[in-house]
This record gives structure tokens, C-alpha cells and sequence, in this order.
């Protein structure tokens, strides 16, 4: 994986497998710490302890096509890499929750790339279930996403609608660039 | 800011659509989009559909996603179906040959031979 983004639209692949309703993902960049946390948090139907404690291993899976599951191995590897952590924890029942955190000056951090386009992703894979809440923030200044503002503005027009994921692309668009202008005018 | 009064007009302009839509079976494109599929480039091919789905205005098309489809070094694959016709599986798609399989397969119904699977064997038999 060349972005973080695409790890992030992998690894929440497992929260829709997992049956989850909510999926919250946060970007979070604090330049005081140095440090880039990223989280991923559904109310999926979750793991038990025994799949909780091999599934970092990349021959954990739950499908069944092959014997390899490289999502969250290769996503722990990319932080452990960067002088940073990854701990996951889960209850059946209740959901599973992974966060990692980079050191943001390492050199080998991959470039976080179209955080925008793994949510367009995600948003037209999965239309009806699960709702995605995204939280991008650097230092002080954040955006919040939630489709379930939008879902409620649209009754039963559904998500994947092309005139909708046209809107859901501006509105991103518009966010990002409202947190990310903030910030360089701060840092230059 | 984008505004949710926006997204009340689209409901108003759109739900005929979508209820049409719902009575009758349309065309179906679908993305592999697990860790293997991500990792050779799904996600633009994916989003290259919906750009040019929603360009032509095709009313007819939905552009979903599966798992992994078995054949990870065919990544990205994407299936292709149209109203009664056997699924079509096209392989190591790139955004690139997204137009062409949308003008020449979904609206005029030929299929891209040499972008399909049966293709990409008879290339690894030679």
C-alpha cells in the first residue's frame, strides 16, 4: 500500500464484514507531539479473544478463498515502522476499535494520499450499511463528516445516487481545504 | 460549505429515478475491493466507473463493491453484468480502460475481449 488512505479503506472493509452500522474513522495530526493517529472504531459483531490475539498475524483470516489476511498485519508493520504503535482491541458483540499512531517526521510514513477518495470509496461500496463518521483534524482545526446528516436530508433517495456522491465530493473537498488552508498559513 | 437545502433538492429530483429504478433489474458493475484489489488499484478504477456512469447520466448502472474474488494477481478485477446476460469478469483494469468498457460494454452491450479474464488466460497458456 503506497497511501495511508488505502489502508484506511482496507481496514474498514473489515468493519462492514464485521456488520457494523457506525463506522468512525479518525485522522488526527499534532504537530507539538509529532505524531499522526489514526483510528478506525465500529459496533461490528467483534472478536473473541483467541481471533483477537492472532489477527495481526498475516496468516489470520476469516475468509475463505485463501490462508492469508494482509490488511492489518501490513497496517501494523507501517506504523511500528515509523516509530509509532498499533494496539487493537475488541468485545464480541460490541465492536472492534484499532488505532495506530506514526511519528510524523519518520521518513518511511507513507504519504496519507486521497483520504477523500477512500471515503467516496467506501460511501459507494457500502450505500445502505454502514454509516461513516470521519474526523480529519490538524491541531487545532478539524472537519467532521457524517452521512448520517446526509442520509436524513435524503429520506430514501440512497447515498450512491451519482448526484449525491457528486455533493459528497464538494462537500469533502470543501472541508479539507478549509482544514489544510489553516493550517499552512500557520506554518509558513 | 455545501449545503443540506442542496440535498433536499436532489431528493426532490431524483426520487422518480430512484423508484423507477428499484422495479426493474439494471446493469451492475462490481469492484474487488479487498486488501489485493486495493493494492493493485482499485479504488480509482472504482471511482472511474461512477465518473463516467454519472456522466453519460446512466440511470440503469450501479456501481457496488465485493471481497476478494480468488485470483488476487488478476487485481484489479471488476464484474461486469448486464439485465440477463451472464457476468463478465475483466481484469487488471486500470482507470485508463474504464471509458471503453463503459461505451463499448454497458451501453452498447459488446463485450471488451481482450480486457476479460478469458484473455488473460490464453495470454499465460502462450
Amino acid at each position: 500500500m503506497f497511501e495511508l488512505s488505502l489502508h484506511i479503506l482496507d481496514l474498514v472493509q473489515n468493519s462492514i464484514t464485521a456488520g457494523a452500522t457506525l463506522v468512525v474513522i479518525e485522522v488526527i495530526y499534532d504537530t507539538d507531539r509529532d505524531t499522526l493517529t489514526i483510528t478506525i472504531k465500529d459496533d461490528g459483531k467483534g472478536m473473541d479473544e483467541a481471533l483477537l490475539a492472532r489477527v495481526t498475524s498475516p496468516f489470520a483470516t476469516t475468509r475463505t478463498t485463501r490462508k492469508v489476511g494482509l490488511g492489518i498485519p501490513m497496517f501494523k508493520q507501517c506504523a511500528e515502522m515509523c516509530d509509532g504503535t498499533f494496539t487493537i482491541e475488541s468485545k464480541l458483540g460490541e465492536g472492534t476499535c484499532l488505532t495506530a499512531t506514526f511519528r510524523r517526521s519518520h521518513l518511511d510514513l507513507p504519504p496519507l494520499g486521497d483520504l477523500i477518495d477512500t471515503m467516496r470509496s467506501l460511501i459507494l461500496g457500502s450505500p445502505d450499511k454502514p454509516d461513516f463518521r470521519l474526523l480529519y483534524q490538524i491541531d487545532e482545526k478539524e472537519f467532521c463528516f457524517d452521512t448520517r446528516e446526509i442520509r436524513q436530508a435524503l429520506g430514501p433517495v440512497p447515498l450512491n445516487e451519482p448526484a449525491v456522491m457528486e455533493w459528497i465530493h464538494e462537500a469533502l473537498k470543501e472541508g479539507f481545504d478549509e482544514v489544510e488552508s489553516t493550517h499552512n498559513e500557520q506554518s509558513e | 460549505m455545501k449545503s443540506f437545502a442542496e440535498l433536499e433538492a436532489i431528493r426532490q429530483k431524483t426520487l422518480d429515478q430512484v423508484n423507477l429504478r428499484r422495479e426493474h433489474e439494471g446493469t451492475r458493475v462490481v469492484v474487488g475491493m479487498a486488501t489485493c484489489g486495493i493494492a493493485a488499484g482499485a479504488r480509482p478504477v472504482m471511482l472511474a466507473f461512477l465518473d463516467e456512469v454519472s456522466k453519460r447520466g446512466l440511470l440503469d448502472v450501479t456501481v457496488a463493491q465485493t471481497g476478494c474474488i480468488g485470483m488476487c494477481r488478476l487485481e484489479p478485477m471488476v464484474e461486469i453484468t448486464l439485465p440477463g446476460q451472464p457476468k463478465v469478469t475483466y481484469v487488471k483494469v486500470t482507470p485508463e480502460m474504464v471509458s471503453r468498457i463503459v461505451t463499448e460494454h454497458v451501453v452498447n452491450g459488446r463485450v471488451v475481449d481482450e480486457y476479460t479474464i478469458g484473455a488473460a488466460d490464453a495470454e499465460d497458456q502462450k
